[in-house]
């Protein structure tokens, strides 16, 4: 379960949202500016709120009152950000692996080639990020959060920087993904692509909760 | 022309000695002030960059001067280490090395500086979300980044050490076999009457030396781009 009640102050601009969630996929809903990716930021810890607390499955992760800040690296809170950010210096193969190392998990081989399977990045091990195509380069930073064994995974806009036919191809992934079973919070402002993946939505504007609940929250809204 | 006596090689040597010493010895300590330089705010860090850049901009006798009265026999320092480590400076080929390594401070920490600026920080945020604590972010992701850059700062210090002289013979004066270095030779050369052709000799292998390092970071900083766009 997540808790999110935080205040950020960002400029003149101020993101206050608070919301608990139960759901397999909770997607966050907003137009571009409403404030979704500094809430995932903060749930990554990657962003400090001013004022609130939050917690998932009942760990404290934020409280500004008992100045409580786990920093990201503690959190186990895995993230695929919009741009993928591979590790430039690093194939495919360490960039899948870089999770595990970094937190001293044993290497488990059968999980690696199920999510290797699961996003078809199995031949692309030995290439460089700078050598696979904008979908090949959003499968393998799904896998390499998903290797990490995060858990909750935190999703901005991955298909944001795809083009139509790449939506398409990676969307069966990110089902594949949701059957799997493990807590995502999905950022997205594509109403469509929601009602297909979350199964619960928080929707933001301006920096404030206006709505919550499930997918059909979505169709009174204008996109 | 070109048969090079035993004390121009000595002092060949010996300047390979100090410059390499000399940069292996800052190298360290210059990606640790880089990395606080490019990457924290702290007070007193424009004071820090300044002390930094000093020896590039005082005029090497008197950086020299400064470490003879900190580090000579007498200094501050100097006796201390003297007395309770062993360790002295003065009139040593370790003091060259020091003194070479303060004089090509500045040129090496400012492309490792640079560097580490260049590395994106949303690469290092995602390192952090995937497990890696900030030490493990710098070895893992920012040093191999910014590795071309730190192999062309150390190139230029060494280039800068193995020609440094004005510090060097202040705070070590000027020793065949001990402080003796290619600059120091020429320079005594050039006083002697029949002392041209020697002269002339070293010259034309300290301006090779000096034409290979600057080619070297050259090709480290092409290097560099070319990692940091991923291919």
């Amino acid at each position: 379960m997540l808790r999110v009640d935080v205040t950020k102050h960002l400029g003149e601009f101020t993101l206050s949202a608070a919301f608990t969630s139960e759901g397999r996929v909770t997607g966050l809903f907003g137009a571009s500016g409403a404030g979704k990716t500094s809430l995932i930021n903060m749930i990554a810890g990657l962003l400090k709120p001013d004022r609130g607390i939050i917690s998932l499955d009942g760990e404290t992760l934020d409280d500004t009152e008992a100045r409580v800040h786990v920093p990201p690296y503690r959190r186990r809170i895995g993230y695929v950000f919009q741009d993928a950010r591979l590790f430039p210096h690093l194939n495919v193969q360490q960039n899948l692996d870089y999770g595990r190392r970094m937190n001293h998990l044993p290497d488990d081989p059968a999980q690696r080639s199920r999510v290797t399977d699961l996003l078809d990045i199995g031949h692309l091990m030995d290439r460089r990020p700078g050598k696979l195509s904008g979908g090949e380069r959003q499968r393998v930073a799904l896998g390499r959060a998903l290797l990490s064994k995060p858990r909750l995974l935190l999703l901005d806009e991955p298909l944001g920087s795809l083009d139509e036919g790449r939506k398409v191809e990676i969307l069966p992934y990110l089902i594949r993904l949701r059957d799997e079973g493990i807590p995502m919070v999905y950022v997205s402002h594509d109403a469509a692509e929601l009602r297909q993946l979350a199964t619960q939505i928080v929707m933001l504007r301006r920096g404030e909760v206006t709505a919550f609940g499930g997918v059909k929250v979505l169709t009174a809204s204008p996109k | 022309m070109f048969e090079i006596s035993p004390t121009e090689w000595t002092a060949i040597l010996l300047s390979l000695r100090v410059a390499i010493v000399a940069t292996l010895v800052a190298t360290p300590l210059g990606i640790a002030l880089a990395w606080l330089l490019a990457r924290r705010d702290f007070w007193g860090k424009s004071m820090l960059d300044a002390l930094v850049h000093l020896p590039l901009v005082l005029p090497p006798v008197v950086t020299g001067y400064l470490l003879l009265l900190a580090l000579g026999r007498r200094g501050f320092l100097g006796a201390w280490l003297a007395d309770h480590l062993g360790i002295v400076f003065a009139f040593r080929w370790t003091g060259a090395a020091l003194a070479c390594g303060v004089m090509s401070f500045p040129l090496l920490v400012r492309p490792i500086r640079l560097s580490i600026e260049a590395v994106d920080r949303r690469l290092e945020q995602a390192a952090g979300t995937l497990g890696a604590a900030p030490w493990q972010v710098f070895l893992t992701v920012t040093l191999p980044l910014a590795l071309p850059g730190v192999l062309a700062g150390m190139v230029l210090g060494f280039a800068k050490a193995i020609g440094e002289f004005g510090a060097t013979i202040t705070f070590v004066s000027n020793i065949p076999g001990e402080t003796q270095t290619i600059s120091s030779a020429i320079y005594s050369l050039i006083q002697t009457p029949d002392g041209d052709l020697a002269a002339g000799r070293l010259v034309i292998i300290s301006i090779v030396i000096a034409m290979s390092a600057l080619v070297a970071s050259e090709w480290f900083a092409r290097r560099a781009t070319r990692r940091l766009h991923g291919n």
